[in-house]
């Protein structure tokens, strides 16, 4: 089970008390009815998945409830930072 | 030398020396028609389709670790084609298809057993959902059929329905043709049949790169022995799809999920058949060694890691332990991982990609060892025709920009 720091509670919580929301810094499209359907299929299913350097959105859902981003390994797992939402990718 | 009661006698009286090598380990040559990259059982079925099927025998199959260690070698080995939509009933009945008869057809005992796949309904909507899927299933050709809570019981005998259960069992859909095989064997096999072809099976070689042209066709691809030129690639690396892909220059709709299975101490025969239960999220067997066969769901994060949480561990066993309260005492021996290729519809992909000479096979998810035959023949077929089996032409790439999804994620006869 990860151990996963909250930066919000600035706390190191069990991995239990988060969901994943999956890739970080995917920005909505302005205006979703002007995009190409190769771009809206690129916004809403193409993911980098990377054997490496991940960043990952996680919801302290059992604790402030507040979205939160993650630099991550995924061979390790091991997290490199947690950052607060809206802060620029690290 | 083909497998049969003669030869085993013959090499008895020699004290079993004279068993020639099962395939070879070769070299890579300089060119093939065809490569495969990833020596799992969809890759080497592929290539031994495209040398006994196609007339294409000049083929690799490359892989970055051993041969069967990935996926392959990592399910929990169930084979079932109940799937609700037409396009996926005949993709996967497809493959149970080719299950009969593989033992006989490769000389190598696959040990498919048609035990029986039972799927438990324990509320009204499962029942809604089990019996919609029972008359989908028929319509489209594939056995399946309801059974009452007391026929469940008489069918798979440990199964607790007492009205009291955490779980109550309100019956089940079972389909008599699903059941387990040996997963080692299905790769052994093939690739002796294909290596017997004259496919070279080319192990602990990565692929770290695919060389393209000015065209963009593909030229062959760059590995750690060297560059091995082939006009025709076929990618069929589950979890490290995604890496292969990112080589050529395509991002596809794939997330990598960890996966974690289970086998108890091994055990007298006490369990028939295989019991999957969606609503908890639980399925087992029993190996024909006697070892409880527990599969247990993906973690929630993108990882290569081939290892899983261990309260994900606990959450199956929880689930088995309230529907088989006989197996409360049982001790598990072993619980490992493999990394899972997940699509947005659940479905996988497998077709043209489009870069031109270069075919993909992927995103079986947590549900690709029931469907080894059929991919390998289907990849094969794609290859060899540079066109799609009317089978898995809907299981295109091209589907996530048009919207046509083959959705099985809602309405999947399982957990996948």
């Amino acid at each position: 089970m990860l151990l996963i720091h909250c930066p919000y509670c600035e706390e190191d919580r069990p991995e239990v008390e988060f969901v994943n929301g999956g890739q970080a810094h995917i920005a909505r499209p302005a205006d979703p009815s002007s995009e190409s359907d190769a771009d809206w299929e690129k916004y809403l299913y193409i993911r980098r998945n990377p054997r490496g350097r991940h960043h990952e959105r996680w919801r302290h859902i059992h604790g402030c409830g507040r979205f939160f981003n993650a630099v991550r390994d995924t061979v390790s797992d091991r997290f490199e930072t947690t950052y607060k939402a809206g802060e620029p990718a690290k | 030398m083909r497998f049969s009661g003669f030869n085993l006698f013959a090499q008895a009286l020699q004290d079993h020396k004279g068993w020639p090598e099962q395939w070879p380990d070769k070299a890579p040559k300089a060119e093939y028609d065809a490569i495969i990259v990833g020596a799992g059982g969809h890759g080497l079925g592929a290539a031994y389709y495209l040398a006994s099927k196609y007339g294409i025998r000049n083929v690799a199959v490359i892989e970055k670790g051993w041969l069967g260690g990935g996926n392959t070698g990592r399910n929990t080995t169930i084979i079932r084609s109940n799937y609700l939509y037409d396009e996926s009933a005949h993709l996967y009945d497809h493959a149970v298809k080719l299950w009969d008869g593989l033992s006989q057809e490769l000389n190598y005992n696959v040990m498919y057993s048609k035990r029986g796949v039972l799927m438990l309904a324990h509320n009204v909507h499962d029942v809604q959902s089990a019996k919609r899927h029972i008359h989908a299933n028929r319509l489209n050709g594939v056995d399946n059929e309801w059974l009452s809570a007391e026929e469940c019981q008489a069918y798979c005998p440990p199964l607790d329905i007492s009205p009291t259960a955490r779980h109550p069992v309100l019956g089940g859909a079972l389909q008599r043709r699903g059941g387990t095989a040996r997963h080692d064997s299905v790769a052994w096999g093939y690739a002796r049949g294909a290596a017997a072809l004259g496919v070279d099976i080319i192990q602990n070689c990565a692929v770290t790169g695919i060389r393209r042209g000015p065209d963009g066709a593909v030229q062959g691809v760059e590995t750690e022995r060297g560059f091995i030129a082939s006009k025709k690639i076929g990618v069929s690396a589950a979890g490290s799809t995604s890496v292969v892909m990112q080589m050529a220059g395509l991002d596809f709709p794939l997330e990598s999920y960890p996966l974690q299975a289970l086998v108890s101490e091994p055990v007298k025969p006490i369990f028939p058949c295989v019991v999957m239960s969606n609503s908890v999220h639980a399925y087992i067997s029993q190996s024909d060694k006697g070892e409880l066969v527990i599969g247990a769901g993906t973690d929630q994060y993108v990882s290569y890691s081939q290892r899983g949480a261990f309260h994900i561990i606990e959450h199956t066993l929880a689930a088995i332990c309230e529907i088989f309260p006989i197996f409360s005492r049982m001790r598990m021996l072993r619980t490992w991982g493999g990394i899972v290729d997940v699509t947005p519809d659940r479905s996988p992909i497998l077709g043209k990609t489009p870069v031109p000479g270069l075919y993909v096979n992927c995103g079986w998810g947590t549900g690709g060892f029931k469907a080894t035959p059929g991919a390998g023949d289907l990849l094969a077929h794609t290859i060899a025709h540079d066109a799609p089996h009317k089978i898995n032409a809907p299981f295109n790439l091209d589907r996530f920009r048009t919207g046509r999804f083959i959705d099985e994620a809602a309405a999947a006869a399982v957990a996948h």
